[in-house]
């Protein structure tokens, strides 16, 4: 017998969302920014903007520009830090009783663990997810996510820690995501989350200059889906524990590929630039698709892709 | 800020390649002030897929309708300038902070190009305060042929509007700031808002710091979100105002103080 409503729950570790739908981090603040279009309370869970221990001012401008079905950022990971952030932005989320997962960065595996241990033990933090596509500073720059032995360091760190659940965000810029996957899993991950934006570049043809003043920025939106859709497979393949989907997410449809695939929940980010209420309509897409398919449970539909 | 499906009452020609959009916007009509912004989606598609940003160029709370004045200077506006009556766009807003027209001066609007949009909603409402300053409008142009029709928009009585333009086809031959130098002379108690092009803007600052006047800028910088969330459209902030690093055009704006912003 099919229900009213389908359960759309889904767990990580012993953390459970309400259901499968998120918004990325940093393109949906700290949930105040859009809580007049969009009730925090009624997604999964909230993916703040990426937290560091010190503020970062961010790169010059121009930061982002428009590119065919997408658009390049190169915002330089500008946010207020742990501090301002736990004192200012984290109480609206709190008492608004969102699920708040905070996206955490920094230039060492230390910087991680001490932001993890800070994270640990303040009320109204349900998660963490671990931006990992930032330079390793003290190892020559090279950015965690690209090594899976880096990946693996910062991931148990973070683990030892904090109690809390820990996801690791990866980044497509790498040869075989999967090793970088398994990497994460091994150290310790309760889940991972893919994928980070795709390096890219664009010229103005007019002045011959980059478009970016950082020249190099991160491409998102539905031009990245395909390649997103295809990381998740693999990755869901590759590792036991839930995989989320992130990459041009606008519609239900986008949604739906990544479950398929075997995402066990989804994020929306440049889609909610697009339509500040994209999470909600993917929502109500989502739960329409499986009446309409008569499943009872999210979990019909995760990993259901056929031959 | 309210996302709605907005009718389109009315799109016309106002200039050449400037266009005047009457939306039926209820909800951000009736919550907008001068110097806000909305973000308008021209298509449901996803080339081109950011919505943009355009400033209220004047709106009626009564009858929940809000008037965009654009310029075509790309694929987005392009779309833009083809819809027709009847078409219903995705409009956000009101958004971001406005002039602060509190304080009692004589005030200066200072426009340039299709920086003149924002000016006119700006006009109204100082003429709706019950004050006896003066209100001066300088408005710059390329040419007499584009900047006419615009300047028509300001044939209200209580504005003194002064025109210049680039080829001397219609008012002064030459720039906006050589008028302010001679306009704003005769008294010095004056409040400059002004939007433009960022070399105007720049210029005008620097004038007004020379004489003392304060005076607000509306800036325009490529945005993603529109409401401070994807610190896209960052400018440099002045080094000695506070702020440290960079200003957000959409949220900390568009409109700041000019001392506040790095030129």
């Amino acid at each position: 017998m099919v229900r009213d409503k389908p359960d759309l729950q889904v767990k990580i570790r012993e953390l459970v969302l309400k259901n499968p739908v998120l918004t990325a981090s940093g393109t949906f603040g700290y949930g105040r920014e859009l809580a007049s279009l969009v009730d925090p309370v009624r997604l999964g869970a909230v993916i703040v903007k990426g937290i560091s221990l010190q503020s970062r001012a961010g790169n010059p401008p121009p930061r982002i520009v428009e590119t065919p079905c997408g658009m390049l950022n190169a915002i330089g990971l500008e946010n207020i830090g742990v501090e301002k952030f736990i004192n200012e932005k984290l109480p609206f989320l709190r008492e608004s009783g969102a699920c708040v997962i905070v996206n955490i960065l920094g230039d060492s595996v230390e910087e991680y663990g001490q932001l993890a241990e800070i994270l640990d033990n303040v009320p109204g933090i349900h998660a963490v997810e671990v931006n990992i596509s930032c330079p390793n500073v003290k190892q020559g720059g090279v950015a965690f996510g690209i090594d899976p032995e880096a990946a693996r360091r910062v991931t148990a760190e973070v683990r030892k820690k904090c109690r809390l659940p820990v996801i690791i965000k990866l980044s497509p810029n790498v040869t075989d995501i999967t090793s970088i996957a398994r990497a994460a899993e091994d150290g310790g991950a309760d889940a991972v989350s893919l994928i980070n934006t795709i390096q890219g570049m664009a010229i103005d043809i007019q002045t011959r200059r980059p478009r970016l003043a950082n020249v190099i920025g991160g491409l998102s939106g539905p031009a990245i889906k395909p390649v997103a859709v295809r990381m998740v497979w693999q990755t869901t393949n590759a590792v036991s524990i839930p995989v989320m989907g992130i990459g041009g997410i606008t519609t239900p449809g986008d949604a739906l590929e990544f479950l398929i695939a075997g995402a066990s929940a989804v994020q929306i980010g440049t889609g909610n630039f697009i339509n500040p209420k994209a999470t909600i309509h993917v929502l109500e897409g989502i739960e329409k698709y499986l009446l309409e398919h008569e499943m009872n449970s999210i979990h019909e539909l995760i990993g259901s892709l056929n031959d | 800020m309210k996302q709605i499906d907005a009718e389109i009452l009315e799109i016309e020609p106002a200039a050449k390649n400037i266009f005047r959009l009457t939306l039926k916007a209820p909800g951000i009509a009736e919550a907008a002030a001068p110097g806000q912004f909305v973000m308008i989606r021209p298509v449901s598609a996803l080339d081109p897929l950011l919505p943009r940003p355009f400033s209220l160029h004047d709106w009626s709370g009564s009858q929940g309708t809000i008037i965009i004045l654009f310029r075509v200077v790309g694929k987005s506006t392009r779309i833009l300038a083809k819809s027709r009556h009847g078409q219903k766009l995705q409009v956000v807003g009101p958004l971001g902070k406005g002039f602060d027209i509190t304080s009692a001066e004589n005030v200066c609007l200072v426009g340039g190009g299709i920086g003149i949009a924002p000016l006119l909603g700006l006009a109204k409402q100082l003429l709706k305060t019950d004050t006896k300053r003066e209100i001066s409008v300088l408005l710059g142009g390329s040419s007499g042929a584009e900047l006419a029709p615009l300047a028509e928009y300001f044939d209200i009585p209580g504005l003194a509007v002064v025109l210049a333009t680039d080829d001397g086809t219609l008012g002064h031959h030459g720039v906006i700031t050589d008028l302010m130098a001679n306009h704003l002379a005769r008294s010095s108690d004056w409040l400059v808002l002004a939007c433009g092009p960022m070399p105007m803007l720049k210029a005008v600052s620097y004038l007004c710091r020379k004489n003392g006047w304060p005076c607000q800028v509306a800036l325009e910088t490529a945005m993603a979100c529109g409401m401070g969330v994807c610190m896209g459209c960052a400018v440099k902030s002045a080094a000695d105002s506070g702020n440290k690093g960079y200003l957000h055009v959409c949220k900390d704006g568009p409109v700041f103080w000019e001392s506040d912003v790095a030129w």
